[in-house]
């Protein structure tokens, strides 16, 4: 029962109004993309134990589509931003790198 | 035997006496008791069967560690099975069973299991009941599950009522003993919210029983003025009954307050499930004492040390009259110091440790209790109950000494702080080498959202046992808790705990340390689960090594009480057997609930009718009182059929498709989803959702769509109409509407994010009516207003404009293969709107359909239904609907994954219509065989049917299925097995049934 707080309405949301959507910062592969690479976009996911970008829905809240950055083991909740990017935030990435110095995940550290 | 005395019973009313039934038996208790006490005052000493081999078992314990006195609860509605006779207050007219025994308790033929016990050893089930395979299901399985498993289901609907509680509390203190009060009010007098979780209905714990000082007064009255203090706050809230049963991310615990089971009598609710969000949760969850794991340990008669003079103490009854004790540590010589006290008589305290106790042993031995160190108990005599016990060196292998007669055995093998709640979210544990435990790790806490560890353990539950040590471990618990979230702790004098000077306890796994295998073979670990030290001796011989695999081999710790009392003591066997240390090994994981909670207060008020808000149309109620047969779709009821009086519902169902051919038909169609999407994007955004290109589509016109996920699979379809330039409005499937809302804002707002489009649900907001049938523009006509000619209006087209005064949209469209107007209006004017049409239908021959007429119309008609036709693998090419996947659009979600090599496999399976050689219809689902078997000797499948219908136009039967090469082999005959040894044929054919060429509808 995560409380995640909701980038458009403010409100720390307890997880029963969220939907979870899985991982964040996926990469679209559409009509002309490789084998690999489109099968890479379907099916492989990163399943680390600490720090994940993961896509949230305050579903039943206002109804928008954010981002969240935390730890996967400690439940740590490093910020949460829209999802109208493509990639984190750099204030995002400065709380990560401040309580989890060293943090890498896919492109991004 | 056990029976009450004349003194002592702190807890009891001896002036309010009770009646209930153990057994069909009228016993009698007294305000106060527990159903385990009251058993036990009327010398009711055997009160179960164990799990597995139906050995007689007696009461352990005297809390929720309870592994052997279960009970069926209650009568009928009221009943409820597996309910702990230690946790269960007595009131007038409690009726109780015992469980896992038949014909009876006193006789049970199960009792063979353990006479056979040594062919019953761990991993028994699964060595024994492999082969052979067919005996699986008639034989092995219905045996097992006789024999097995705990108490009765109950028979009836739960009579009683259930509530949730929303709280939230900066501090939550689970457990109400002296170092849940004190942490608790450390906390609250620094201004702190504190709400107070206490499972039993008293204040205090074990402390009033142990005895000792605080601040020089006795611990019962410390205890009193503290939870007089802590009422007396604003900022406090104090629960008994209420037991903390998990402790979840960031901060959610469940508490499970338990309000008239006490009580029947009282109004409101059973029980009430608070669903709690603290700052920070301090457990102050005690310690549980463990068994000794000696022969015959599992009597009746042979009680935890800590329980039998809690027995005596709070309920004033002695559970045997005679009684040895066996102890590692000196906790038991308060049970020898207490049961003297009452008049009992104590023959022997046998410790294990060869130099004995401390300050307790002393002050027993001046009263007079013999003290025997070094020794053991070999073997407990008797059956039923205790009759006597052998005595033996505790280092050796169980010769014995003595024999001492005895009619009850007090025991202890130390105590295991109760760190469940710690450990639910993820708080680790680390090994005490001193007192054989293991204890919260401060170093690793669960933690929550801000990375900090928010549960800090207090007391016993901390590894504290001490009195002086747990005053001053909770003040300091409450004081941490406080300050981390902001308060600020007062400087104040910490209550000061007194008692006497114990000695170090001596692990004992195994009494006698080295007991014989015959001796191990009868020396209980597992309680509930009847497990014993040679099973889990066994287990690490057979190579299981991980905590986690022995308990799942050998059931360890599986049973109700989830090893509360077993796990050390079984994992201590394990690393023993392994000459592994007890921390490498480790604990099996712990997961809430602390104690089994009750399903009723899990669903809270979600039962009945409110289980699930109903979707209704607004001619919901029409529908109701004219026969509807209902069927469940979504959130919302549709009509199957309406069913007159003396009909059939397929007689019905029959009726309506025939009436809708050859007159007219009306269907509610409000269900289906309406979802309007708008804005300069709306085009392109549809051109992305929807196989086919809508952004081509002209106002005023309609376009039949498929929608994909992006994995290529079919997820949804419906008619789009475009209403002009900017806007469309998106048809859904009845079940899809607010799944393919989601799916739209999905991907506007996470990845076309820059596109102009918004989309909004309206699926409520309009009744939605299908007037259908060859007399359907009769009655459009007859109505008044706008032109719905063929020219005016056709096929694929809508307009809006009015009918008889009402302001509506007209679609076109049809799902039948008939002439069919699909009638919107604003959802406050549906049910006049429906009304009306049957009105002046009547001269036409108007007749509702419902859901099963639509589905054989549309089957007729060779028209596939998401859900049917579709299972989340089938993709539009499977289903010959390549007509409307655009080859124009360069991207459309799912067009490249249904270029993938399994997609384009020419070896799918198509959709074909198949027909029945005798006109009989095919069972659902049923598969097409194929020549040859596969590798688990079945038959091998080249098809199967997805709808399947009797349809009265053609007066036989008619479906619809996937078949490999399916459209290469029309003509071609399949078999279909059925579930009762009869097979079909059926030859395959076009899916198009009925007016191939669409002439009735398009006129």
């Amino acid at each position: 029962m995560l409380i995640l707080q909701c980038p458009y309405c403010g409100i720390d949301a307890e997880e029963t109004e969220l939907a979870p959507g899985g991982e964040a910062h996926l990469k679209r592969h559409g009509p002309g993309s490789s084998d690999e690479d489109f099968h890479d976009y379907l099916f492989a996911r990163e399943n680390p134990r600490g720090v994940h970008f993961e896509r949230w829905r305050h579903a039943n809240g206002c109804g928008k589509w954010f981002h969240a950055a935390r730890d996967t083991a400690t439940l740590e909740v490093f910020g949460t931003y829209p999802a109208q990017t493509t990639e984190p935030p750099k204030e995002i990435r400065d709380a990560i790198t401040a309580r989890r110095p060293g943090w890498r995940w896919r492109e991004f550290s | 035997m056990s029976a009450r005395i004349a003194t002592q019973g702190r807890l009891i009313d001896r002036s309010k006496p009770i009646t209930f039934t153990f057994n069909g038996k009228r016993l009698h208790g007294l305000q106060g008791d527990t159903l385990a006490s009251a058993l036990l005052a009327n010398d009711q000493m055997l009160v179960g069967r164990s799990y597995k081999y139906h050995r007689p078992r007696g009461i352990l314990a005297s809390g929720a560690e309870e592994p052997n006195a279960l009970m069926g609860l209650g009568e009928g509605g009221k009943f409820e099975p597996n309910q702990r006779a230690t946790t269960t207050e007595l009131y007038d007219g409690l009726t109780a069973r015992s469980q896992n025994h038949w014909p009876s308790l006193e006789f049970d033929v199960g009792q063979v299991n353990a006479a056979l016990s040594r062919f019953f050893p761990a991993g028994f089930y699964y060595k024994t009941f492999m082969w052979p395979k067919s005996f699986w299901e008639k034989v092995y399985e219905p045996v097992i599950r006789q024999a097995a498993g705990l108490g009765a289901v109950p028979k009836e609907r739960d009579a009683d009522t259930y509530e949730y509680f929303y709280a939230f509390t900066d501090i939550l203190v689970i457990g109400g003993g002296v170092a849940g009060l004190q942490a608790a009010k450390a906390a609250a007098q620094t201004g702190a919210k504190v709400l107070v979780l206490e499972q039993t209905p008293h204040w205090g714990g074990r402390a009033p029983v142990d005895g000792g000082t605080v601040d020089g007064e006795p611990v019962e009255a410390f205890v009193e003025r503290t939870v007089a203090e802590l009422s007396a706050m604003e900022n406090v809230t104090l629960r008994t009954r209420a037991m903390g049963a998990g402790v979840y991310d960031h901060g959610y615990a469940l508490g499970y307050e338990r309000l008239t089971d006490h009580a029947p009598l009282l109004a409101g609710p059973r029980h009430r499930l608070w669903r709690i969000r603290a700052k920070r949760i301090i457990t102050a969850t005690g310690a549980i004492e463990r068994t000794l794991s000696f022969a015959g340990n599992d009597i009746p008669g042979v009680m935890l040390a800590s329980a039998m003079r809690d027995y005596v103490v709070n309920y004033g009854v002695a559970p045997g009259q005679r009684v040895v004790i066996a102890t590692n540590n000196d906790d038991a010589y308060r049970t020898a110091i207490a049961l003297k006290q009452a008049g009992i008589e104590v023959l022997r305290v046998l410790d294990a440790r060869n130099s004995g106790g401390g300050d307790l042993m002393r002050q027993a031995h001046e009263m007079g209790i013999r003290i025997d160190c070094g020794r053991a108990i070999a073997r407990v005599k008797g059956a039923k109950r205790v009759t006597g016990v052998s005595v033996c060196a505790h280092d050796g292998e169980g010769g014995a000494l003595e024999e001492v007669a005895c009619d009850a055995v007090a025991m202890s093998g130390g105590w295991s702080p109760v760190v469940h709640l710690w450990s639910h979210c993820g708080g680790k544990l680390i090994w005490d080498e001193t007192q054989a435990h293991f204890r919260p790790d401060p170093n690793r806490p669960p933690t929550g959202a801000d990375g900090e560890g928010f549960v800090v353990p207090a007391g016993a539950a901390n590894g504290e046992l001490m009195l002086d040590a747990v005053l001053s471990d909770a003040d300091a618990a409450g004081k941490l808790a406080a300050k981390a979230i902001g308060f600020k702790p007062k400087r104040g004098k910490v209550p000061q705990g007194a008692g006497p000077e114990e000695a170090p306890m001596m692990p004992v796994w195994l009494m006698p340390a080295r007991a014989t295998t015959a001796l191990r073979n009868k020396a209980f670990l597992d309680y509930q689960n009847d497990v014993k030290v040679s099973d889990v001796q066994l287990a690490a011989q057979e190579g299981y090594e991980s905590v986690e695999h022995t308990k799942r081999y050998t059931t360890l710790g599986m049973a109700t009480d989830q090893g509360k009392i077993a796990n050390i003591n079984g994992l201590a066997i394990l690393a023993d057997s392994l000459n592994a240390p007890i921390p490498q090994v480790g604990t099996t994981t712990f997961r809430p609930p602390y104690t089994p909670i009750s399903m009723g207060a899990i669903a809270g008020e979600a039962r009945g009718e409110i289980f699930q808000p109903l979707r209704r149309t607004p001619m919901h109620d029409w529908h109701d009182e004219n026969g509807a047969d209902w069927e469940p779709v979504g959130h919302w009821r549709r009509p199957y059929a309406y069913v007159r009086p003396g009909e059939s519902v397929h007689d019905a169902v029959m009726r309506e498709v025939k009436n809708t051919r050859e007159k007219l038909g009306l269907l509610d169609a409000s269900t289906l989803g309406k979802l309007i999407v708008k804005g300069r994007d709306a085009g392109k955004f549809l051109d992305m959702l929807y196989t086919n290109m809508m952004s081509t589509l002209k106002p005023g016109k309609c376009r039949y769509g498929l929608m994909c996920s992006e994995n290529g699979f079919l997820i949804d379809d419906g008619v789009v109409a475009r209403i002009d330039e900017d806007t469309f409005l998106c048809h859904t499937t009845t079940g899809g509407a607010d799944r393919i809302h989601a799916h739209m804002e999905e991907w506007l707002q996470c990845e076309w994010w820059d596109w102009q489009v918004y989309v909004a649900n309206v699926t409520e907001q309009f009744a939605q009516i299908a007037v259908v049938g060859p007399n359907a523009r009769k009655l459009l006509e007859k109505l008044g207003g706008m032109d719905v000619s063929k020219d005016a209006l056709p096929f694929m087209e809508w307009r809006d404009g009015q009918l008889a005064g009402f302001d509506v949209r007209v679609y076109r469209i049809s799902f039948s293969g008939e002439l069919s107007y699909e009638i919107a209006v604003p959802a406050c004017r549906g049910r006049a709107f429906w009304d009306l049409l049957l009105k002046e239908g009547a001269e036409f021959g108007v007749m509702p359909y419902g859901t099963e007429a639509l589905h054989i119309m549309r089957a007729e008609k060779g028209f596939i239904m998401i859900g049917d036709e579709t299972d989340g693998t089938v993709i539009p090419q499977d289903l010959g609907l390549h007509w409307a996947i655009s080859k124009k659009k360069d991207d459309y979600l799912g067009k490249r994954a249904q270029q993938r090599s399994h997609m384009t496999d020419p070896n799918r399976w198509k959709l074909v219509g198949l027909e029945t050689l005798d006109g009989s219809v095919l069972p659902d689902g049923a598969y097409a065989v194929a020549e040859g078997v596969n590798e688990n000797g079945q038959r091998n499948v080249q098809g199967r049917v997805t709808s399947t219908y009797f349809s009265p136009t053609l007066g036989r039967g008619i479906a619809m299925g996937l078949v490999l090469h399916g459209p290469d082999r029309m003509g071609e005959v399949l078999e279909f097995p059925g579930t009762d040894g009869k097979a079909f044929k059926a030859k395959i054919v076009s899916p198009v049934f009925y007016d191939k060429d669409g002439e009735k509808q398009n006129v």
